[in-house]
């Protein structure tokens, strides 16, 4: 279980998280809402050990995240595909499938499964990274993650600019991977996506969490969502 | 002589040049593709090579060949365990920021400097190269009896010139099989492209940072040791090195490794011919004006990436 326990944290003097808690269940995908510059991907870098915490920790099961330095969090079990996809653009697929297993996963073993979910990638093997379509791009950004076998998955807008094919590729797989126990944390601003997928979301606003509330509730009563979403 | 030999003459020289000068731009192109550090004391290493070079054949005597072997393992080796140390202890201090890592390096470079000034001295001293015999090379002309092949006087060059090109040239095709094929040359170049995403993936990026420093330096203090049995080692030798390592690595292209290669082809090539026909002053003032001429137009270097 992914856990934060009062996170503040920021960008040198400017702080931007404030005493954030919340925590993501094995086999749940949590969804964190809130207006643009709420502090949706400054919490998913805070939890990648990408930003020194102020105060506050994170824990994973057992072991304290921000006490270990940023390149052992993957190794820990925690996929991050950030926003933007931020692949190795001048690289091919697979050596940015490479990159991802160094991290963490079984090889040989976990590249085929990866490369089953994604059978297209495949054929895109020798290819570069940034001559794939936006959607191929989404496919290897999150099959980079899968990689490292992770127990949390950290997914900072995966939808944002694909057609409504690959949107529907990166829910059945989010799906997939919430049935294997993997507990997921999902930036998403399309709200129906997010009331489609999420089990709980967690609404963040100016740095600092408010509610969760499971995703029936919200669908029943949607006033949260005009409250610190604006929609 | 005749135009022809001598302008392969000119050819040849100019290849010696740029053979050392790719290695060492290469080496500073790594530092500042990886780490966006721009390294002023790169030259220092290059002298420091040259410097332990000498040290290293003057210590173990013997025939020139094995001074001169250990000196090109031992030298780069050395020059890369200061530089990763340098930038444990000084660049990681100041968190790689772009205008704190100049200061650093500049202090670092006098440091180099002076250190050298007082354990080696002022005096510039050879290095005996480890074989330089002469080879005379033939050139071919169109005479009354067809095509003839002749001997022209003063037309050749010695084996170690024909050594250092050969030598560089397999430096830097290892350098492109390690940095394609290797998993390190892999990570490196994964940390060049994002540092952020690298870290993200379990790349512990500050050890990345210390071990590219440490093989800019190295690549320095290697093309130093080629060299210094034909010029001569001297603590203030850095000077020209770094000034042709930044042309070079402007020209081709910061942080671009084929721009830099290419870009030390032409100046080295262009500085040998326009030396030899005119003199090493014009070839300088050429080389400083194409600077600034692609910083004019070209700010991003021939083979560089305009930023995003």
């Amino acid at each position: 279980m992914l856990r934060l326990e009062g996170v503040s944290c920021g960008y040198g003097p400017v702080q931007v998280l404030y005493d954030l808690s919340f925590e993501a269940r094995p086999g749940e995908v949590l969804c964190l809402l809130g207006r643009n510059g709420a502090g949706k991907t400054t919490t998913m870098k805070a939890i990648m050990g990408l930003l020194p915490l102020t105060s506050g920790r994170v824990m994973l099961d057992d072991t304290c995240l921000n006490e270990r330095p940023a390149h052992q969090v993957p190794g820990l079990g925690v996929g991050y595909i950030p926003q933007g996809r931020r692949l190795f653009t001048e690289m091919s697929v697979a050596e940015n499938l490479e990159i991802g297993l160094m991290a963490g996963g079984k090889g040989r073993t976990t590249r085929e499964r990866v490369l089953e979910m994604f059978p297209r990638l495949r054929e895109r093997l020798s290819q570069r990274a940034e001559t794939l379509s936006g959607g191929e791009q989404q496919m290897l950004a999150t099959a980079r993650a899968l990689c490292l076998e992770p127990k949390v998955l950290l997914l900072d807008e995966p939808t944002e600019g694909l057609q409504p094919s690959m949107i529907q590729l990166i829910r059945e797989t989010v799906e997939t991977l919430r049935d294997q126990g993997v507990a997921v944390v999902l930036v998403e601003q399309r709200i129906e996506a997010v009331l489609s997928l999420a089990d709980r979301v967690k609404f963040i606003e100016n740095g600092q969490g408010r509610e969760m509330v499971a995703t029936e509730e919200l669908r029943a009563d949607r006033s949260l969502i005009h409250t610190y979403v604006g929609v | 002589m005749e135009f022809g030999p001598h302008l392969m003459l000119a050819i040849l020289e100019g290849a010696v040049g740029a053979a050392v000068l790719s290695l060492t731009a290469l080496g500073l192109s790594l530092v500042f593709g990886v780490m966006r550090v721009v390294n002023v004391a790169h030259g220092e290493f290059f002298m420091l090579g040259a410097v332990l070079a000498w040290f290293v054949a003057t210590a173990l005597g013997g025939h020139p060949a094995v001074g001169f072997v250990a000196a090109l393992v031992v030298a780069p080796l050395i020059a890369g365990v200061i530089a990763a140390a340098a930038d444990w202890l000084i660049l990681k201090r100041v968190e790689y920021d772009p205008e704190a890592t100049i200061v650093a390096t500049i202090g670092i470079l006098y440091i180099m400097q002076q250190s050298a000034l007082m354990l080696y001295g002022p005096e510039a001293r050879p290095v005996e190269p480890p074989f330089n015999s002469r080879i005379a090379l033939p050139w071919v002309e169109w005479g009354e009896n067809g095509l003839a092949l002749f001997y022209p006087w003063g037309f050749g060059t010695t084996t170690y010139k024909l050594f250092v090109i050969v030598a560089a040239a397999a430096l830097l095709v290892a350098f492109w099989l390690f940095l394609t094929r290797s998993r390190f040359g892999l990570i490196m170049r994964a940390t060049q492209l994002d540092r952020e995403t690298a870290l993200a993936f379990g790349i512990p990026v500050e050890r990345v940072y210390a071990l590219v420093f440490g093989l800019g330096a190295a690549l320095a203090a290697f093309a130093a040791v080629l060299i210094v049995p034909i010029s001569q080692a001297h603590y203030l030798m850095g000077g020209d090195p770094l000034l042709l390592s930044f042309i070079v690595v402007i020209i081709g292209g910061l942080g671009s490794i084929r721009g830099t290669i290419l870009a030390a082809l032409l100046i080295g090539l262009s500085d040998g011919i326009i030396s030899v026909f005119f003199s090493p002053t014009l070839a300088k003032i050429l080389a400083t004006l194409l600077v600034a001429l692609v910083l004019v137009f070209r700010p991003q270097g021939l083979f560089g990436k305009k930023p995003a």
